[in-house]
């Protein structure tokens, strides 16, 4: 049997529609802000069961689309150096920066190669010491591990060759900055992969402050179902609190092991998501002890003016403020195979899963 | 090993050899510069593709069948019967000699399973570096039996049409990512490849009501149906839980986040056919070792013009765009 099949039941699926539909009697906005469920959430036509009162907004949770383009001009400039090699992930060739892409640069020459992970870059450090390797590290508390625990390995095999441009963020600064703007929404998704690593203590602040409920959700149709229902639940109970839906994953705690590496290696600085702007302590970025593999302290990086494509209104769209069929790009200038703005860019951006699922208009 | 330049003796031993040991057959054996052979009554279909995937080896099949099983589908998928093939290599210099013969043993192979002659070719042997491996080209020629009319025909499709698939979807697509990841061991997926002339001829004389064939290759089920309704007054349904999809196949697309409606197919074809007639075709075909699981997935309707709508198997409803970027580089 195939491993998920228990979560796709059409029955149970249709007991928890049914429940939904009873339930919600106003008005509801529920943000997803993991570019996991902004993509399943599409992808099993879920906001066709829903009743019309619940709208699913999408956040800032792909973090290729949250990415600036400072840090593209910076990774630009950085293989411009002599014997550079920059190693990326696949999504992040196609995001613009003032002048171009890093898939633009490639093509130009320079070397930049795809990974699928920090310790392949590593690899590539160990094998050609004689050329440099600088890992775009992105992505949320999932990926900052990982990068966290290849520059400990690089530090304990001596490998001087290897660099981090770190773009890491952290994702309850976002969650909280979304509500704080005024954006109006009735509860948050909450991101079942993040979560196993941070655990959920992260949420109780946006329980407490803002009166907002968080779920943890899995990534099936029947979890997300069941997430919307304990959201519905919570508000017509007037009872916002934190609850964990995925429970088969995520431990309240966490893991623990995987927070201190990255409080080993990692300190928090002030961070710019597109959007929101910057917001305080809500990026990662190595800390002096490591600073030998901090790309941003070893090499020489001009501080690059942020600039936004223009007619992109990809920052509104993070913010759940507009849709992509409200942007005059979308589908006409700005599709999957020629993106102008970021969240066409990854299979997870709002623009592109919008594209492919739910068509040009 | 193959090396480049070293023109006349060896090319021509190479060729004589290999060749014309496997493609044995009576047109060929001309040696001629061109074949000959006399003209069909009726209308005659004439396609080309070249083949460049990478592997070149892969579990359920190699570059070789791909490149025969695939021009005998483009002119399957017209309502030709597949006659002859032409057969172009470009080869690397350095290439092992004994891959080059596996490969040729294995296009003859199909040929012979198809019942097509491989009847004219060229080999060129290039620089290292100026080619990876192994690319082959092959063009085909088919006769389309009796007159246009009795012809599938895109135009004529209409709403009620329902929509055939031959059988389980994205095992060649998924079977070269296994051989790309050096995973043939861990994953059991072989290629679908195979020349759909032994299951679908004679199929659009009986039971008829064939409109039209989509052979659907790169870019999957999906973008051939989003191809084929672009523009148009009607829209297309299909429904998630009646496509069929081998659990091996499924598993591995969740793994590298591919959809399998997406993914290559290079031994199914997707038939648009009139309702009355669907049954008895979905009933022929499973009658068939190679459309076993065939069935209906969806159907043509008057609403949602020029769309692809889909049920998703826990009853919601979703559009399936078109591919977007290239999922599968080099898969065919
Ligand atoms: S459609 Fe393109 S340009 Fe418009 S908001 Fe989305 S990514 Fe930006």
């Amino acid at each position: 049997m195939y491993p998920f099949e228990q979560y796709h039941s059409k029955a149970l699926c249709q007991a928890l529609v049914d429940q939904i539909h009873l339930m919600a009697d106003r008005p509801l906005r529920f943000m997803e802000v993991c570019g996991g469920h902004t993509m399943a959430v599409r992808k099993y036509g879920i906001p066709s069961l829903l009743p019309d009162s619940i709208m699913l907004l999408s956040g800032p949770g792909c973090p290729v689309c949250v990415t600036s383009s400072l840090f593209i001009d910076q990774a630009i400039h950085l293989a411009a150096y002599d014997r550079m090699t920059i190693c990326t992930f696949g999504d992040l060739l196609r995001v613009q920066g003032t002048n171009g892409s890093l898939e633009k640069a490639k093509t130009e020459g320079k070397d930049i190669r795809v990974v699928l992970s920090g310790l392949d870059a590593l690899e590539i450090a160990r094998q050609q010491p004689e050329k440099k390797i600088v890992l775009l590290g992105i992505g949320f508390e999932t990926t900052a591990p990982t990068t966290a625990a290849t520059i400990l390995t690089a530090r304990k095999e001596k490998i001087s060759n290897f660099f981090v441009l770190s773009a890491h963020k952290l994702m309850p600064p976002a969650m909280e900055a979304i509500i704080s703007e005024g954006i109006p929404i009735n509860g948050y998704i909450c991101p079942g992969h993040v979560t196993t690593i941070t655990g959920i203590a992260m949420y109780k602040k946006i329980v407490e402050n803002f009166g907002i409920g968080c779920v943890v959700s899995g990534f099936e149709p029947l979890d997300l179902l069941q997430t919307i229902l304990m959201l519905v639940r919570q508000v017509k109970a007037n009872q916002p609190k934190v609850e964990i839906q995925y429970s088969r994953a995520v431990k309240p705690e966490g893991n623990p092991k995987a927070m201190a590496i990255i409080e080993e290696v990692f300190e928090t600085v002030d961070e710019w998501w597109r959007g929101l702007g910057i917001l305080k302590a809500s990026g990662l970025k190595p800390r002096d002890s490591f600073q030998d593999f901090d790309a941003s302290e070893v090499f020489s990086l001009p501080v690059y003016e942020i600039s936004e494509p223009e007619a992109c209104i990809c920052g509104d769209i993070l913010k759940g403020l507009k849709k992509p069929q409200d942007c005059m790009l979308y589908g006409k200038n700005c599709t999957p195979d020629n993106p102008v703005g970021a969240c066409m860019v990854s299979s997870e951006g709002s623009c592109q899963t919008h594209y492919n699922y739910a068509g040009i208009n | 090993m193959l090396s480049h330049g070293s023109g006349g003796s060896m090319m021509h031993n190479l060729i004589k050899d290999l060749f014309f040991n496997y493609f044995n057959n009576p047109l060929l054996n001309l040696a001629n510069d061109s074949a000959i052979f006399p003209s069909f009554k009726g209308l005659t279909a004439f396609t080309t593709d070249s083949f460049v995937v990478d592997p070149i080896f892969f579990p359920g099949g190699d570059i070789g069948k791909l490149a025969v099983c695939g021009t005998i589908n483009d002119l399957v998928a017209v309502g030709a019967q597949p006659y002859c093939l032409s057969a172009g290599f470009i080869i690397e210099e350095g290439f092992p000699l004994n891959d080059l013969e596996t490969i040729v043993s294995s296009m003859a192979t199909e040929a012979a399973k198809a019942g097509i002659f491989i009847v004219t070719g060229d080999t060129k042997v290039v620089e290292k570096g100026k080619c990876d491996k192994l690319f082959i080209n092959t063009s085909g020629i088919g006769v389309l039996p009796g007159d246009k009319t009795r012809q599938p025909n895109p135009e004529s499709i209409g709403a009620g049409d329902q929509i055939i698939i031959t059988g389980c979807i994205g095992d060649h697509g998924m079977a070269v990512m296994a051989a790309r990841n050096h995973l043939e061991g861990t994953i059991n997926i072989q290629s679908d490849c195979a020349p759909l002339n032994l299951l679908l001829h004679g199929i659009t004389e009986n039971p008829g009501g064939i409109k039209c064939m989509r052979d659907p290759t790169r870019g999957g089920v999906a973008s051939s149906l989003c191809e084929l309704v672009k523009d148009k007054e009607f829209g297309i349904t299909i429904h998630e839980d009646r496509i069929p999809v081998k659990p091996a196949v499924k598993g591995f697309c969740d793994m590298l986040g591919f959809d399998p409606l997406y993914v290559a197919n290079e031994g199914k074809m997707l038939i648009f056919a009139n309702k009355e007639k669907s049954e008895d075709i979905v009933a022929r075909l499973k009658s068939h070792p190679l459309g076993r699981e065939a069935c209906c997935i969806g159907e043509v309707n008057r609403e949602n013009h020029g769309k692809v709508v889909m049920k998703t198997a826990i009853g919601g409803t979703r559009v399936v765009g078109m591919l977007s970027g290239d999922q599968l580089p080099r898969i065919c």
